[in-house]
């Protein structure tokens, strides 16, 4: 059931992100911004470029091997997830016909490249978002957002969410099995009884949110929740901030690859 | 129909997160205003149980395939637009980061195609406008399956402009619409039916979810609506500021590369005049300056050859996979040192 699989790897993602690596310690806020300026760089790359696209790929890959991050827990889930993006440019190909390059003789169209380069895009930039979570914790994340002004009250939303995330998907993992207990091949999946299934879910989400409520107020809740603030900016923050954002500078607006590839050739010569 | 960062232009997505961020400060003041603080385990809550909701799934009729809720509307009418905004905007975010999907710059777009439409337009101008005080179930059915198939035709819709706007798909817009709005009129209607059975049952076994948390649902009439005008016309300067950056670029854009069409000896076969100005016009408008450009503007009077020079390119593929291969072994190089240190 795919339902285990996602659900286990959402506590997967979760117990990662409590290693003490380099990474890990580094200030939630950097760590923010500089994936973010990182993906702001790679899209901002023209349609048509795959090869300058390479170089980026040393910021996922630090922050996988510093982080000490199984390649695996990553990779899978590049592979299952979103296929909009693959859907929206497959038609590139087939559009765009024109020959815009013949690399040892081949014709390559111009939609191939486009397509390829939008599959690049997609893979730097969704696992710099799961390896962001993976070295940085959600709570590590809320605190980073309370701390760049974000309003308070979504703030502590979040955290609950995110704590309830866990307790309601048991919830549902016990209804989904009390039902398959129940039936046989697709019976049980009818439209009807999934809205009393949903339907009492909520009402059991709402109840147990009533009994936080009252748990909260028992113990002097006044509408505020302080957020633990772990981290200060250290030197070695703002280190990490300048030299990967400058390479990403480089990479963007300097030939890096063409450089490489000329002088590479010249010396087989 | 998560917007995917592959898909956006940085313009377009910063354009879409400054919507979103502002939307989601604007919320946030609102409910400060009168705050009740039972909401926030409330909200939290809640935004949990659309992820575990969505674990189940069932049989759509007719097609034998299966689906689960999106929730967006549903969290509207249980919890009022604000708080269902911001919890709208934090399921999208815990999405975006365990389940990637989607992504961090796409996520601004997805909270705006997602959250925007079913709250600040499906549940006030449509759901409230039909289901006053008249509760009978068959006013709710017909309320809620529309705010929600228009809700999702909106968030459609704003996905192909959103795509097309940043220049990454070939699709014509036409065709790019007629595959988009149709699905979603199909997910719209299913999903708004499930919408109004689970908004029915729970009434029956505990009216006031829905009914009595009305006076959090603040969005009475005249006043709020004249300052959700204001958000509105605030949002969209801010959109239109984007655009009219891309706007402003368009004139020279395509006179420089008609120019460019007229002054070549040969069209290459089988490239359109058009596409070729408009990928031109997208190199052009590119937020940052692009270095493979003068490469082009020598070369382009080889036919076989239109865009790329033949050296460049090939030193381009050397170069790349040099390149990756040197980050391969940089992080196997990481590794092993990780390994030995935690050895020693």
């Amino acid at each position: 059931m795919t339902f285990d699989i996602e659900y286990f790897n959402l506590g997967y993602l979760d117990t990662l992100s409590y290693k003490t690596t380099f990474v890990h310690r580094l200030d939630p806020r950097v760590k923010i911004l500089v994936s973010f300026v990182f993906i702001l760089f790679v899209v901002s790359m023209p349609k048509y470029e795959l090869s300058a696209l390479m170089p980026f790929f040393i910021y996922p890959v630090f922050l996988l091997t510093a982080g000490e991050i199984p390649f695996g827990a990553v990779a899978k889930k590049i592979l299952f997830i979103s296929p909009f993006a693959i859907f929206i440019g497959i038609f590139n190909p087939l559009i765009d016909t024109s020959v815009i390059m013949k690399p040892f003789g081949v014709p390559v169209t111009g939609g191939w490249i486009s397509f390829l380069s939008i599959i690049v895009k997609f893979i730097l930039t969704v696992s710099t978002a799961l390896l962001l979570i993976a070295v940085t914790s959600f709570p590590g994340i809320c605190e980073a957002l309370e701390r760049l002004k974000l309003p308070k009250i979504f703030v502590i939303q979040l955290l609950f969410l995110y704590r309830y995330l866990f307790v309601l998907l048991d919830v549902a993992l016990r209804m989904i099995r009390a039902r398959e207990a129940r039936s046989f091949g697709n019976r049980g999946k009818e439209i009807k009884t999934f809205i009393r299934l949903i339907s009492v879910l909520l009402v059991r989400s709402v109840e147990r949110a009533e009994r936080i409520y009252q748990a909260m107020l028992s113990r002097g809740f006044r509408g505020e929740i302080r957020v633990l603030k772990r981290h200060r900016l250290r030197y070695y923050d703002i280190l990490f901030a300048i030299i990967s954002i400058g390479m990403f500078y480089i990479f963007r607006n300097f030939p890096v690859v063409n450089f490489i590839g000329n002088s590479l050739s010249r010396i087989s010569k | 129909m998560h917007m995917a960062d592959a898909l956006l232009s940085p313009a377009v997505g910063g354009a879409m997160w400054a919507g979103s961020l502002g939307t989601i400060i604007y919320c946030a003041k609102k409910l400060k205003e009168k705050m009740d603080e039972k909401m926030i385990p409330l909200m939290g809550v809640l935004g949990a149980f659309i992820f575990a909701g969505q674990m189940i799934n069932f049989t759509i009729p007719m097609t034998g395939s299966s689906g689960h809720i999106g929730g967006g509307m549903l969290l509207a009418i249980l919890l009022g637009p604000y708080a269902a905004f911001l919890v709208i905007a934090s399921v999208l975010m815990v999405q975006a980061l365990f389940f990637a999907d989607g992504g961090l710059l796409a996520l601004g777009a997805n909270i705006w195609n997602l959250g925007i439409y079913p709250c600040f337009i499906g549940y006030p101008l449509i759901y409230r406008a039909i289901v006053r005080k008249n509760n009978a179930p068959k006013l709710i059915t017909f309320a809620t399956v529309l705010s929600v198939v228009i809700g999702l035709q909106l968030g459609a819709l704003s996905v192909v402009l959103e795509t097309k706007m940043s220049g990454i798909t070939e699709l014509p817009l036409s065709t790019f619409l007629l595959l988009m709005q149709p699905i979603h009129l199909a997910v719209g209607l299913i999903e708004g039916f499930a919408t109004a059975g689970v908004v029915i049952y729970v009434r029956t076994l505990r009216p006031d979810i829905v009914d009595d948390l009305e006076g959090v649902k603040s969005l009475s009439a005249a006043g709020s609506l004249k300052k959700l005008i204001m958000v509105m016309a605030v949002l969209a300067v801010v959109t239109g500021g984007a655009l009219s950056w891309f706007a402003s670029t368009h004139p020279d854009g395509l006179e420089w590369s008609i120019e460019k069409i007229y002054g070549k000896p040969e069209v290459p076969e089988r490239a359109s005049p058009l596409k070729e100005s408009l990928s031109k016009l997208q190199e052009k408008t590119a937020v940052l300056p692009d270095y493979s450009l003068p490469s082009k503007e020598e070369h382009e009077g080889n036919p076989a050859w239109p865009a790329v020079n033949p050296g460049t390119s090939l030193s381009g593929i050397v170069g790349g996979a040099m390149v990756l291969g040197f980050i391969f072994i940089l992080g196997i190089g990481i590794k092993i040192m990780r390994k030995y240190r935690a050895k020693t």
